[in-house]
C-alpha cells in the first residue's frame, strides 16, 4: 500500500489508528476519580504530542540516520512559529498561508546553517549548530524585537493589517473556517472525551510526516544516509560525495522542525523566543534518544513521554497528594505526602531526570527497546522460546 | 587605554572560570571519551560546598530575647553560632567570615569522592555506549543533582561573601601610572585569577612531571597499547575523573563570592563550557585553557560601549560568533587532535 | 484484507470525529452556560500558574502559599485574614457565590510557551475559571492574551512592565502590581531629596521588553527632577557576570548607577557593583550611589549585605502598618513561619478581589466579573485606598520607596520603608505615551 511493503503498511495503519483514537486512549480514568489527574486527553497536550512528535520524527531523520547530532534544531522551530504568526499579522488567521511559509523559511534557514555546519563532523558539528541556534535566540530576544516582539513573544494585535481578514472570519487560527481551538465533547458514563479540530489537523499532518519519514527510511536515499552513519570515510573513498546527502537530510529535518513550529503557532497564535533556546534544542535530542534513536516510532514516544511529564506531573501539588492518601492514618499520610512531594509539582524535574537515567541504564535502545522487550517476553511465554529469534529489534545505533 | 586594560582584566577573570571548567571537561573527554553533561553540575556542587560550610559554621544555639520582637510580635529568637560560643565572638566571627577559603579544604575531598562515585557507579558502564546515551544519562544526572540542591537550599541565590579582608578593590591604574580610579579591580577577582592560574599550572605539572601523569598522557594518546603493557589504565582514568571533578568544584567554591550561587548555575555554564572545549579543540588541555581565556577576553571587549554602539547586541552573540569563525577556519578548533569526537 | 478493513474503520472513525466537531463546534457551551468553565457541582476551580522550576521557583512558591491561604480564607477556614479588613463585605467565607473554592496549580517555568501550556491545561482539563500568578512580564502578557482568547479572567501576579496594562492590555486581564512608570514617579522625588538635583545617572538595563520600559520610565522621571542620563547600556539576559558592564561606570562621569535588572540578574549586577567598590567612591565630588528601581524580598535575600543603603521601590511590604497588611502578615506568618513577599501579597489580594467581584456581580461570567472590577475602589487589603482603573485595568495605590536596611535585626527586615508615595503622585493618564498603542478590546466570556 502506498509504496510500502506489507509490514510497513501494517505499521502505518497501527500508527493511524492510534493517532485517531488518541483522545480516547489518553483518557483512561473517569472524571472525578483521583486518577483523573493522569488523564492527558485534553486538546493542548494532544496537540503538543502530535507537534513534538513531528519535531522528533524530523530530528530523527538527521540524527537517527546520519548520526549527525544537531544541537540547534530549536532555531528552525522558532523560525517556523514566527513565519506563521507574521502571516496572521499581515494576511489573516487562515493557517494555509503560514504553514507552507514556515516550511520554506525554515528550509532556507536550515540550508544556510547546514551548508556551513556540515563542513565539520562529530562534536564540532554539534557545537556549530548550537552556536547558530543560540545566536538566533539571543538576537530574537533582544535586538530583533521589532521582528519578534522579544520577551513577550510575537502575537497579533488589533492594530495589525490582516488584509485578507473577512467580516465573518473567525478571530483565531483556522483552516478555511475550521477553527482550531473548537472541540466536541462526548460524555460516556463518567468519561469525557474531547475531540478537538486542532488536534486532528495536527494528527493528519503528523501521519503524513510519519509516512514521509517511513518512505525516507526505506528509500535508497535513506540507505545512503545510513551509510554516512556507518562509515563516512569508506563512503567517500568509494567516490561518493556524502555532503549533498547529509545536507539534504539536514534541510529536510529542518523543514520538519519548521513545520512543527508553524503548527505550534497554528494551535496557539503566539511565538516566543524561548522556542529557540538551547534547552529546546536539547529537549528534542533527549526525546529522540529517550524513545530510541534511529527507530521510526521511538522519537514520537520520547516526545510524548517528556511532554506528559512536563504537563501532568508538574500539576500534582500537595493538596492532590493529600486527597489521594487521605484514607491512610494521619501520620502515615503526611509521611507519604512529604516523600512524594519531592517528585511531583515543583519537583517534576527530579522525576524526569531520574527516569532519563533509569531508562538509558536499563533500556539501552530507549522506550522502543522496552516495548520490544515486553513483546519478546510475551511471545516467549506464549510460543515458548522459538519465536524470539524472529523478532528483529531495530538497534538503537 | 585604561578601558581596554580593564576589559582585559575582566576577560582574564571570566576566562579563569571558563578555563577551569573546560579543563576538567576536556580531561574527561580525553581520558574516558565520555561526554559529561553533568560537568556544570559538578561546578555547582563545588559552590554549594562553600554554602554548606557556611551553613554548618552558622549552626546556632537559639535563645529567646524578650526585649525584641519578631515580625509576628512574638519574642525574637536570637541565634548564636556554636562556633562563636566555642571560640569566642571575635575568633568565631573570623572563622565564619573565612568560610569560602576554608571551603576549599572542605571541597577537595568531597569533590574527589563525588567524582569517584560518579565514575565507578555510573559513567563506567557507559564507556562502550554511544555518545548519545552518555549525553542522556549525564544530563539526567545533572538534573537530579541540581534538583537535590534545590530541595535542600531553595532556588534563590545564597549570598556567600568573601572574607572582609578581600572586600574592596585595588587601584590597579595607579601602579601603572594612570589617574586614581581609572583602573580599579576587586581583590577577590584578582585572587580568583591567581587561584585558577595555580590550579591550571598544578594540573599541567602533574600530567607533565609525574610518572602517573605520564602514564595518563600515554593512555590518552593510545589507551589500548598502554593497557597491553600491563598498566591498569582504568584505575588512573578514574582518578583523573576525580581530579576533573575537583577542578570544577574548586572553580565553583572560589566563584561563590563573585556571584551568589544558585542551583541552576551549572546549567548556565554548561553550554558555554562545551563551546570553550570545542573551540579549544577536542582532546587538547592547553587548547581548552587558551580558548577559555580567549573567549573571556573577547566577550569582555564585546561588552564595551564603544563596540556595542557600532554593532548593537554584539555582546549577545560574540562567543558563538567566535566559535563559528574559529571552527570554520580551523577544523579541529585551536589545538584539537585528529579523530577525537569527530564521528 | 484485514489491512483494508482497519483503514476503513480508522478513516470512518476519524471522519466521524471530525464530523462531530464540524457539526457542533460549540457543543459544550450550548450545553452548559454562556461562558467558559461555568462552575458545576457546587465548586469553582481557580488556576494558580506560578514558576515552580527555574530561577524564580522560590518566588512562585511564595505566591502559591499565599494563594492557598486565600482559598482557605474564602472557604471560611483559618483566621479569615483580610476578609475582616476588606472594605467590601460581599465575601462571607462560604466560598464564591456559595460554591466551594478549589484550585489547581501549574508551572510556568518563567517561559511564555510553558506558561501558556500550563494555563491551557488548567482551562481545558481542570475547568479553571480564572488564572492567577506569575513572575515575569513576558509570561504575564503571554498568558493574558491566552485568557482573553479562552474567555477566562486573568490576574497577573508579579509583572512590572508598562506594557502589561499598556500596549498589551486586555479586557479579561487585571494587574494589581505596580509598573515601571509608577516606580519612576515614586522614586524620583525621594532620590532628588536624598541625592540632590545635580546627578548624572548611568543605566544598566536588561535587554528585553521589561528592562526597556523600566529604563525609559526611570530615566524620564529622574530627568524630570534635573538628573542627567549619561548612558544606558543594555545587558544580555543570559549574563551572569556583569563585571565588564560595571567596570567602565566609574570613568564615565556618572555618579549614580541605576540597575534595571530583576531576579538573578539584579543579584549579580548589584553584587558585582559592590565588588568594584562603587559605593566607596566619590565622583564629581559626590558619593557614588546605586539605585535598584524594582526590589523584591527574595532578591534582597540573595544579594545579602550588598543592598545596604540602596534605594528601590516596591509594590507592598509586610512592614506596613495598616490593618489589611497586619491581618495578612499575621495569617501568613502564623501558617508558614515567615512574612509574605510582595508578590505573595499581590496574588493573595487578587484572589480575594476576584472572589469579591464575582459576589458583587452575582456571577462567575468573566464579563460580569470584569465589569465589577472596573473602576472598583476599596481599602483594607494593604497599601490603603486602591482603585482598579476601568480604562486599562491597572491598579492604583500607594507605592513604597524602600532601601536596604543598614542594621537588619533578622532575616526578614533587610529592606526598610523610606516613604509611602501617595497614589495621586504615581497616577498617569490612560493615554500616556509610555502606555500608548493597544486596546483593551471587548471582554470575552468564551465560546
Amino acid at each position: 500500500m502506498l509504496g510500502l511493503n506489507k509490514k510497513d503498511s501494517k505499521f502505518l495503519l497501527i500508527v493511524i489508528a492510534l493517532t485517531v483514537c488518541t483522545p480516547i486512549l489518553l483518557q483512561p480514568f473517569p472524571e472525578g476519580s483521583g486518577l483523573a489527574q493522569f488523564n492527558a486527553g485534553y486538546p493542548d497536550l494532544m496537540q503538543r504530542f502530535a507537534i513534538y512528535g513531528i519535531f522528533a520524527i524530523g530530528f530523527n531523520i538527521l540524527f537517527g540516520l546520519t548520526g549527525y547530532l544537531s544541537f540547534g534544531h530549536a532555531a528552525f522551530l522558532g523560525v517556523g512559529s514566527y513565519s506563521v504568526v507574521w502571516m496572521y499579522k499581515l494576511l489573516d488567521y487562515n493557517v494555509i498561508w503560514g504553514l507552507p511559509l514556515a516550511i520554506i523559511t525554515s528550509g532556507l534557514f536550515a540550508l544556510a546553517i547546514g551548508y556551513v555546519s556540515l563542513r565539520r563532523s562529530g562534536i564540532y558539528f554539534s557545537i556549530l549548530t548550537l552556536a547558530f541556534a543560540q545566536m538566533s535566540f539571543n538576537v530574537a530576544y533582544s535586538v530583533l524585537t521589532p521582528l519578534t516582539n522579544g520577551e513577550t513573544g510575537l502575537q497579533v494585535y488589533t492594530s495589525d493589517k490582516q488584509i485578507l481578514l473577512g467580516a465573518n472570519e473567525p478571530n483565531s487560527p483556522h483552516l478555511f473556517g475550521l477553527v482550531m481551538n473548537q472541540s466536541a465533547k462526548l460524555n460516556v458514563g463518567d468519561w469525557v472525551f474531547t475531540f478537538n479540530i486542532g488536534y486532528y489537523f495536527c494528527a493528519v499532518i503528523a501521519i503524513l510526516a510519519f509516512y514521509l519519514s517511513l518512505r525516507i527510511f526505506r528509500s535508497p536515499f535513506g540507505l545512503m544516509l545510513k551509510a554516512v552513519k556507518c562509515n563516512q570515510q569508506r563512503m567517500n573513498y568509494t567516490g561518493l560525495n556524502s555532503r549533498p546527502y547529509t545536507l539534504a537530510a539536514f534541510v529536510i529535518s529542518g523543514m520538519y522542525a519548521g513545520l512543527a513550529g508553524g503548527l505550534l503557532a497554528s494551535m496557539d497564535p503566539l511565538a516566543g523566543a524561548e522556542r529557540m533556546q538551547w534547552t529546546a534544542s536539547g529537549e528534542v535530542v533527549l526525546m529522540t534518544i529517550l524513545g530510541g534513536t534511529g527507530t521510526l516510532m521511538g522519537p514520537v514516544l520520547g516526545a510524548g513521554f517528556i511532554k506528559y511529564f512536563e504537563n501532568i506531573f508538574s500539576k500534582i501539588n500537595e493538596t492532590v497528594l493529600h486527597s489521594w492518601f487521605s484514607w491512610l492514618p494521619d501520620g502515615m499520610e503526611d509521611a507519604i505526602v512529604w516523600v512524594l512531594h519531592f517528585f511531583v509539582g515543583k519537583g517534576w524535574h527530579l522525576t524526569l531526570g531520574m527516569l532519563f537515567m533509569l531508562i538509558v541504564i536499563f533500556l539501552p535502545g530507549g522506550l522502543v527497546d522496552g516495548a520490544s522487550r515486553i513483546r519478546e517476553w510475551y511471545k516467549n511465554r506464549k510460543g515458548g522460546g522459538a519465536a524470539s529469534s524472529e523478532t528483529s529489534t531495530t538497534p538503537a545505533e | 587605554m585604561d578601558a581596554i586594560l580593564l576589559q582585559i582584566l575582566n576577560g582574564l577573570d571570566k576566562g579563569s572560570a571558563y578555563a577551569l571548567i573546560a579543563l576538567g571537561l576536556t580531561l574527561i573527554f580525553g581520558t574516558l571519551g565520555v561526554v559529561n553533561f553533568a560537568h556544570g553540575a559538578l561546578f555547582m556542587i563545588g559552590s554549594f560546598c562553600a554554602v554548606t560550610l557556611q551553613k554548618i559554621l552558622n549552626i546556632s544555639s537559639i535563645t529567646i530575647d524578650e526585649t525584641q520582637k519578631d515580625f509576628l510580635g512574638n519574642p525574637l529568637k536570637v541565634k548564636t553560632p556554636y562556633v562563636e560560643a566555642w571560640f569566642g565572638e571575635v575568633t568565631g566571627q573570623a572563622i565564619i567570615n573565612w568560610s569560602v577559603p576554608l571551603a576549599i579544604l572542605f571541597a577537595i575531598p568531597i569533590m574527589l569522592l563525588v567524582g569517584f562515585v560518579m565514575e565507578r557507579g555510573l559513567i563506567k558502564h557507559f564507556y562502550k555506549r554511544p555518545h548519545a546515551d552518555q549525553i542522556l544519562v549525564t544530563f539526567g544526572l545533572a538534573i537530579v543533582l541540581q534538583e537535590i540542591i534545590k530541595a535542600m537550599y531553595g532556588a534563590n541565590p545564597i549570598p556567600t561573601p568573601a572574607p572582609d579582608v578581600f572586600r574592596g578593590s585595588l587601584d590597579f591604574g595607579v601602579l601603572l601610572g594612570f589617574d586614581p580610579n581609572a583602573v580599579i579591580y576587586p581583590y577577590w577577582r584578582l585572587i580568583y585569577f591567581a587561584f585558577s592560574t595555580v590550579v591550571i599550572a598544578a594540573v599541567f605539572s602533574f600530567l607533565q612531571f609525574t610518572t602517573f601523569g605520564m602514564v595518563v598522557r600515554a593512555g590518552m594518546a593510545d589507551r589500548e597499547t598502554v593497557g597491553l603493557l600491563g598498566i591498569n589504565i582504568d584505575k588512573r582514568f578514574t582518578f583523573m575523573f576525580g581530579v576533573a571533578a575537583a577542578v570544577a568544584g574548586l572553580a565553583g567554591v572560589m566563584y561563590t563570592p563573585i556571584n551568589s550561587p544558585n542551583y541552576h548555575m551549572g546549567m548556565d555554564f554548561l553550554v558555554l563550557s562545551f563551546v570553550v572545549v570545542v573551540v579549544g579543540g577536542m582532546g587538547s588541555l592547553p587548547g581548552a585553557v587558551l580558548a577559555g581565556f580567549m573567549l573571556g577576553i573577547l566577550e569582555s571587549f564585546a561588552s564595551m560601549n564603544e563596540i556595542k554602539s557600532i554593532i548593537p547586541g554584539i555582546d549577545q552573540i560574540i562567543i558563538y560568533l567566535v566559535a563559528i569563525v574559529i571552527l570554520m577556519t580551523r577544523p579541529r578548533g585551536l589545538m584539537g587532535r585528529k579523530g577525537v569526537m569527530e564521528e | 484484507m484485514s489491512h483494508i478493513k482497519t483503514t476503513r474503520r480508522g478513516v470512518l472513525k476519524g471522519g466521524a470525529a471530525v464530523g462531530v466537531g464540524l457539526a457542533t463546534p460549540t457543543f459544550f457551551t450550548s450545553m452548559a452556560n454562556a461562558y467558559t468553565n461555568a462552575p458545576t457541582g457546587g465548586s469553582v476551580t481557580l488556576g494558580f500558574n506560578v514558576p515552580q522550576t527555574g530561577p524564580y521557583a522560590d518566588e512562585g512558591n511564595d505566591e502559591l502559599l499565599a494563594q492557598q491561604l486565600a482559598v482557605a480564607h474564602l472557604n471560611g477556614e483559618g483566621d479569615g485574614g483580610c476578609l475582616s479588613t476588606f472594605t467590601s463585605k460581599a465575601l462571607k467565607g462560604n466560598g464564591i457565590l456559595g460554591n466551594k473554592v478549589t484550585f489547581v496549580t501549574g508551572d510556568t517555568q518563567t517561559k511564555s510557551d510553558a506558561a501558556r501550556a500550563s494555563a491551557k491545561s488548567m482551562i481545558e482539563k481542570d475547568g479553571a475559571i480564572m488564572i492567577n500568578g506569575g513572575s515575569s512580564s513576558g509570561v504575564a502578557i503571554a498568558v493574558q492574551g491566552l485568557c482573553q482568547d479562552a474567555g477566562v479572567i486573568f490576574m497577573a501576579g508579579l509583572t512590572h512592565s508598562n506594557d502589561t496594562t499598556g500596549k498589551d492590555k486586555k479586557a479579561n486581564g487585571f494587574r494589581h502590581f505596580f509598573n515601571g512608570y509608577m516606580s519612576g514617579a515614586a522614586l524620583a522625588p525621594v532620590l532628588e531629596k536624598e541625592y540632590g538635583k545635580d546627578r548624572r545617572a548611568y543605566h544598566l538595563t536588561a535587554d528585553y521588553t521589561w528592562g526597556w520600559t523600566q529604563q525609559e520610565s526611570i530615566a524620564a522621571a529622574t530627568e524630570g527632577v534635573g538628573w542627567e542620563t549619561v548612558n544606558n547600556v543594555l545587558t544580555p539576559l543570559a549574563s551572569t557576570d556583569f563585571s565588564s558592564y560595571i567596570a567602565p561606570v566609574l570613568n564615565s562621569g556618572a555618579d549614580v548607577l541605576v540597575l534595571n535588572h530583576y531576579g538573578g540578574n539584579m543579584v549579580n549586577s548589584l553584587t558585582n557593583a559592590i565588588q568594584f567598590g562603587l559605593l566607596d567612591k566619590q565622583v564629581n565630588g559626590k558619593d557614588f550611589k546605586i539605585v535598584v528601581p524594582l526590589y523584591s524580598e527574595l532578591m534582597a535575600a540573595g544579594a545579602g549585605e550588598n543592598i545596604k543603603g540602596v534605594f528601590g521601590s516596591m509594590n507592598w511590604n509586610w512592614q506596613l502598618q495598616d490593618d489589611g497588611t497586619k491581618a495578612f502578615v499575621k495569617s501568613f506568618g502564623e501558617k508558614y513561619g515567615k512574612p509574605p513577599s510582595n508578590s505573595a501579597q499581590t496574588c493573595y489580594a487578587q484572589t480575594l478581589l476576584y472572589a469579591d467581584a464575582c459576589e458583587r456581580a452575582g456571577t462567575h461570567n468573566p464579563c460580569g466579573v470584569a465589569e465589577a472590577l472596573e473602576g472598583f475602589e476599596f481599602d483594607g487589603l494593604g497599601n490603603g485606598p486602591t482603585l482598579y482603573r476601568a480604562d486599562d485595568h491597572q491598579c492604583f495605590k500607594d507605592v513604597l520607596v524602600v532601601k536596604g536596611a543598614e542594621n537588619p535585626t533578622n532575616a526578614y527586615d533587610t529592606l526598610e520603608i523610606v516613604e509611602k508615595t501617595p497614589r495621586a503622585q504615581v497616577e498617569y493618564a490612560p493615554d500616556h505615551p509610555m502606555f500608548a498603542g493597544g486596546a483593551l478590546g471587548d471582554c470575552n466570556p468564551g465560546a
